[in-house]
């Protein structure tokens, strides 16, 4: 009865459960749908651009940018829609608050790529693998992390990135890399190989792959056969606005101007005309779906621009130089530079259409030439002297002559250089005969030198830093420091497969800290919502990277240890045992023995007979040589003893 | 026992010669980087460094570049800044030069000393007339004249290389010890020890040359004199006679002990007083533990494996790793394993031990350099009268000349020209290391025969 009872009160119950699921689920439904939406805005966001810009030397720069953020991870605890989960772990775990890694494939041409626009002073590289991090944490736990971090950060790009936990490749740069903290390290690989094997990971990354959106440009032949090839991580993590993923590739292509050789065929000096097709050899397929923002930008240099103006064209994207096609959505200007000069100007398209495939490109008309934007000074470095014992690393800077105007505005300006080299501990180097020539004569380094900070190396346990701040006068034409070194001599394991090769110094790093590359953009919804323009209007220090610098170092005979163990020993053995036996022998007795001998006239055999019987019997012939061998028999029993505790010990 | 006729001009030639060679060639020798002239131990250069790196405020050890010590650092620190006009190190050319001329008389002095000491054993044991029958060399001016003329002593010299003053302060003390002073021999030892390390084994020999006195026969010989003395029935007036004027009776019976006291109290003050400078010079600079570190531990280890006239650097550069510490023992050992041997033998012949040291352990250190050569070939020489029928010594003569033509050849392809291959300059630098064995061997063997020979001389 009871069971019935109870029956019937939960029935309606039942019944009811559905009516007001009914009603919940439209809320709920809406406060997801919330999240997707309007999270935009507060939760996690991706981006994605693609920067095209034609270079002075008949190439091209694409720079893909992509951004994904994500708030301070108390909100949202551990779980992401869109920012990738093993990076999230990575800063959380190793508390990072910067993190900077970069492949690279071949050297950006400062000179004529540009050297002092923020493109190139954030997007150059220098060769192979640069890693570097700066930590939330105290001191002495830093060099821990970083090993730990450069073994993540290998197994997730699939590098050898774990090289630089050893303390030879890493070192902790002063003032002159960034600002002078101290929990910063700062790592350089240069002889690693990029490849897709890295770009596969990274890839990864993003929420859509290379599926979908701009990142399916990525056509491997086509990026890999490029002149230059870049691509970069980069983390920061912060309290206020979370961490920030950035990932930027950065290649400079050859475009295939074949297509137009026949009415250029005329004039060799046009430049090729381009689209994405033509270079990537696929079109944009739509956009990310999941991405905020889906970009395509054309930027033409402030050298461009000039030109253009004039020749009375202005800004127009169509004019009888050249063709931008499509028609761009949107012109923006840089506003930042001094009145009367001309600003680099970006044509904005917007890929949102999924059904019809963008192919932006540019179509040139008439001989066109222009250069870009360079830093204050060229910056190159080089090995002097010849021979595998020693020779000196000169740096030199070299005045592009293009501040000529800003000379004469301000004849006693001063320039500040900041130079950061990092060398291998086996590449010696002698500080104190850093050596400063100005314009060719040799300068009291000390007149020059505003700060300078040194590290040296230590044999296998620390590579040396340089960190120096150079100040001189900014009409000065060629400023050219020279160090000596001596080569070290390794062990044999220590010599890579390759030995013949040579070493490989990282490039150093020469900042113009009076300089800052930044635009300045109208400050509309459009340019403050794309991270790239916020990246461009970032204030940045131009900075170059110099060549990385081979070094051949001699080499022992790889095949030969066990002759040199032999013959060394043999030398040994035979100093010892001659000596020893001139020490032992006494002649005169020698003598008498011989004058007994020949007495007794004794066979061998019948000696030995004698001795042996002797032996058994336990008797002795002769007292002396029971002596000798009651002597010996005793060492016998003190060596084996000896040796017996050995073992004991040892095990 | 005249001495050299000319003594003087020869050396004040040799004087000449140096500082006619900075003259005509400042820049040009390059002999500071030669391998065979300055080690990582001696190098100016990395004094320099070390120098500069103090001047900065950081440890002169930092860095791996200077080994040597921190007194040699305020020394000779000053010195290596560059003067315009001037060839890079002049100045601590000059200290060297002066440094070579004192050596050079300490040496001459010592001979003197060893001469005197050897007319008066042989006088004692009447055997002055066959033993110099052949005439005799003046060892003391021979030696000084040997060493300031020695081209490895000119290039040691002439090259930036501190291995001067490592000889100086090692000729200091076997001086301080023949003429029987402690505190200058205490001094020398001390100093030695504290530069090179490997000159502390010369302990034995500095202690026996103060208790004993100087080299003379074997001690067995004036017993037997005496005896033979009395038996043959002289008067017991002249046998006391003899026992009070001879200095060689008193030297068979009594080991003073004071001096060698003196000397160990002397070497603890002097000791003392290193440390405490060292202590002073590196105040807040790492202090002195790191100085062991980077100084006796870097000489121990081997761990600068650049090339040098030595073997051990290639023996280390291709020994498997596992090994490497049981072949330093090996090699280190082998030079104390033979100290007590030849002490027991030679203990007679105190100086003519300091030389066989100093040899054997110029052979096995782990950064040799000519400069070592210079000073036992040197020392050699102070023995001349006794080693006169040495063996192979035209053999040595030619190994020497020969292993010091070819090495720098082999260098020079091994390194500058690439055709070579390290093995070639190896080879050098164990025919050096044989040559070298041969003779410490050959020296040390024609001692005893020579010591035999007396002995048969009184027998008979």
């Amino acid at each position: 009865m009871a069971a019935l009872f109870r029956r019937s009160t939960v029935l309606p119950f039942l019944l009811l459960l559905p009516l007001l699921l009914f009603s919940v689920s439209p809320l709920a439904c809406g406060k997801l749908i919330n999240d997707g939406g309007e999270g935009g805005e507060e939760g996690e966001q991706f981006a994605e651009e693609l920067l095209l810009k034609p270079l002075p030397d008949r190439k091209v720069l694409a720079h893909f940018h992509f951004e994904s953020t994500t708030p301070p991870s108390a909100d949202n605890g551990r779980h992401h829609h869109l920012f990738p989960k093993a990076i999230a772990q990575l800063v959380r775990k190793f508390q990072i608050k910067e993190l900077e890694l970069s492949f690279t494939q071949g050297r950006w041409n400062y000179e004529s790529w540009g050297g002092s626009d923020s493109l190139s002073s954030t997007n150059a590289k220098p060769p192979g693998v640069e890693l570097w991090a700066l930590f939330n944490l105290p001191v002495k736990e830093i060099d821990a992390t970083w090993k730990n971090v450069t073994h993540a950060l290998s197994g997730l790009f699939c590098a050898s990135v774990n090289f630089l936990e050893s303390s030879t490749s890493y070192s902790a740069p002063g003032f002159a890399f960034r600002s002078n903290v101290s929990n910063i390290r700062y790592g350089a690989l240069p002889r690693e190989a990029v490849c897709t094997e890295n770009l596969t990971p990274w890839l990864k990354i993003l929420p859509c792959r290379d599926k979908a959106g701009l990142a399916s440009l990525m056509d491997r032949p086509s990026i890999y056969k490029g002149y230059y090839h870049s691509q970069r991580l980069r983390l920061t993590s912060s309290e206020l606005y979370g961490i920030i993923l950035e990932q930027t590739l950065t290649v400079v292509l050859q475009p295939n101007s074949k297509r137009n050789a026949a009415h250029s065929s005329l004039d060799v000096s046009i430049q090729p005309s381009w689209s994405i097709s033509s270079m990537f050899n696929k079109k944009v397929a739509g956009s990310c779906v999941l991405a905020k923002a889906s970009r395509i930008l054309i930027e033409l240099e402030k050298d461009i621009i000039s030109k253009l103006e004039k020749m009375g064209h202005g800004d127009s994207w169509s004019n009888s130089v050249f063709d931008l096609f499509p028609s761009p959505v949107r012109v923006i200007k840089d506003f930042n530079s001094l009145p009367g000069e001309s600003n680099s100007i970006l044509y904005e398209y917007v890929n949102h259409n999924e059904y019809e495939a963008l192919d932006v490109g540019i179509k040139w008309k008439i001989p066109f030439v222009w250069s870009s934007p360079h830093a204050p000074f060229h910056v190159s470095r080089f090995l002097m002297g010849s021979g595998n014992e020693r020779g000196s690393i000169a740096i030199s800077l070299q005045s592009t002559k293009l501040d000529e105007e800003l000379v004469h505005k301000s004849q006693g300006c001063t320039m500040q250089v900041v130079i950061f080299q990092v060398v291998p501990w086996y590449v010696k180097v002698y500080y104190h005969t850093l050596q400063i020539f100005v314009d060719g004569r040799l300068q009291n380094s000390s007149d020059m030198i505003e700060k300078m900070q040194v590290t040296p190396s230590e044999d296998k346990m620390l590579p040396g830093t340089l960190e120096l701040m150079l100040k001189y006068p900014c009409s000065v034409q060629s400023v050219i420091l020279t160090l000596d070194f001596d080569k070290g001599f390794l062990h044999i394991d220590e010599y890579p497969p390759d030995a013949n090769q040579g070493f490989d110094i990282p490039s150093a790093l020469v900042t113009f800290p009076n300089f800052h590359s930044s635009r300045k953009y109208v400050k509309d919804e459009f340019s403050t919502d794309s991270p790239l323009l916020r990246k461009f209007q970032e204030k940045n220090v131009v900075l170059s990277y110099t060549e990385v610098l081979l070094v051949p170092l001699t080499t022992p005979d790889f095949s030969m240890p066990y002759n040199v163990i032999t013959f060394t020993c043999t030398v040994l053995a035979l100093y010892f045992g001659s000596l020893l036996n001139v020490l032992r022998r006494r002649v005169g007795e020698e003598e008498r023995l011989l004058k007994s001998k020949d007495a007794a006239k004794r066979g061998l055999i019948p000696l030995l007979f004698s001795k042996l019987s002797s032996k058994i019997k336990g008797q002795n012939p002769e007292s002396s040589n029971s002596s000798s061998l009651l002597g010996s028999k005793f060492l016998i029993i003190i060596v084996v003893l000896l040796a017996f505790l050995w073992h004991y010990f040892l095990n | 026992m005249a001495g050299i006729r000319g003594y003087w001009i020869l050396a004040a030639a040799a004087i000449a010669f140096r500082f006619l060679l900075f003259v005509c060639f400042p820049k040009d020798l390059h002999l500071g980087s030669r391998p065979e002239v300055a080690t990582p131990l001696t190098s100016l250069r990395r004094l320099a460094e070390g120098y500069w790196l103090k001047q900065a405020s950081m440890s002169p050890y930092s860095g791996s570049m200077y080994h040597g010590s921190p007194l040699l650092l305020s020394l000779l620190g000053p010195l290596t800044k560059r003067v315009e006009g001037r060839p890079p190190h002049f100045y601590c050319s000059l200290v060297f030069v002066i440094v070579d001329f004192v050596a050079a008389i300490l040496i001459r002095a010592t001979g003197k000393k060893l001469m005197f000491s050897r007319y008066k054993s042989l006088q004692v044991l009447d055997l002055l007339k066959p033993v110099d029958a052949s005439g005799v060399v003046d060892s003391g001016d021979f030696a000084s004249l040997v060493y300031l003329w020695n081209p490895l002593s000119i290039v040691t010299c002439m090259g930036s290389s501190t291995s001067p003053i490592d000889n100086l302060v090692v000729i200091m003390a076997i001086y301080g010890a023949c003429s029987r002073i402690s505190s200058l021999a205490a001094f020398g030892w001390v100093f030695a020890t504290h530069l090179s390390l490997y000159p502390a084994i010369l302990i034995v020999p500095i202690i026996l040359l103060l208790g004993y006195g100087l080299d003379a026969p074997p001690s067995k010989l004036f017993l037997l004199k005496n005896s033979s003395a009395v038996s043959f029935g002289a008067s017991s007036e002249n046998k006391v006679k003899s026992g009070a004027s001879r200095p060689t009776g008193n030297s068979i019976q009594n080991f003073s002990w004071t001096r060698v006291l003196h000397f160990m109290l002397w070497s603890f003050v002097w000791m003392c007083y290193v440390l405490f400078l060292c202590s002073i010079s590196l105040k807040e600079l790492g202090g002195l533990s790191e100085m062991f570190k980077k100084t006796y531990g870097f000489i121990l280890t081997v761990e600068d494996l650049s090339p040098n006239i030595g073997v051990l650097w290639y023996f280390f550069a291709e020994v498997f790793v596992f090994f490497r510490n049981f072949f330093l023992i090996v090699f280190h050992v082998n030079i104390l394993f033979m100290i007590l041997p030849l002490a027991i033998r030679l203990k007679h012949r105190p100086c003519f031990l300091a030389f066989v040291y100093i040899a054997i352990s110029s052979m096995l250190k782990s950064y040799p350099s000519v400069g070592d050569s210079a000073l036992y070939l040197g020392l050699l020489a102070l023995f001349s009268n006794e080693l006169a029928d040495m063996q192979f010594s035209f053999f040595l003569f030619c190994g020497y000349i020969g292993v010091s033509l070819l090495s720098p050849v082999m260098h020079n392809l091994w390194i500058w020209r690439g055709t070579g291959n390290a093995n070639f300059y190896f080879a050098t630098g164990l025919a050096y290391a044989c040559l070298q064995s041969v003779l410490v061997v050959e020296s040390v063997s024609s001692m005893l025969k020579h010591d035999r020979t007396l002995t048969k001389m009184v027998e008979a």
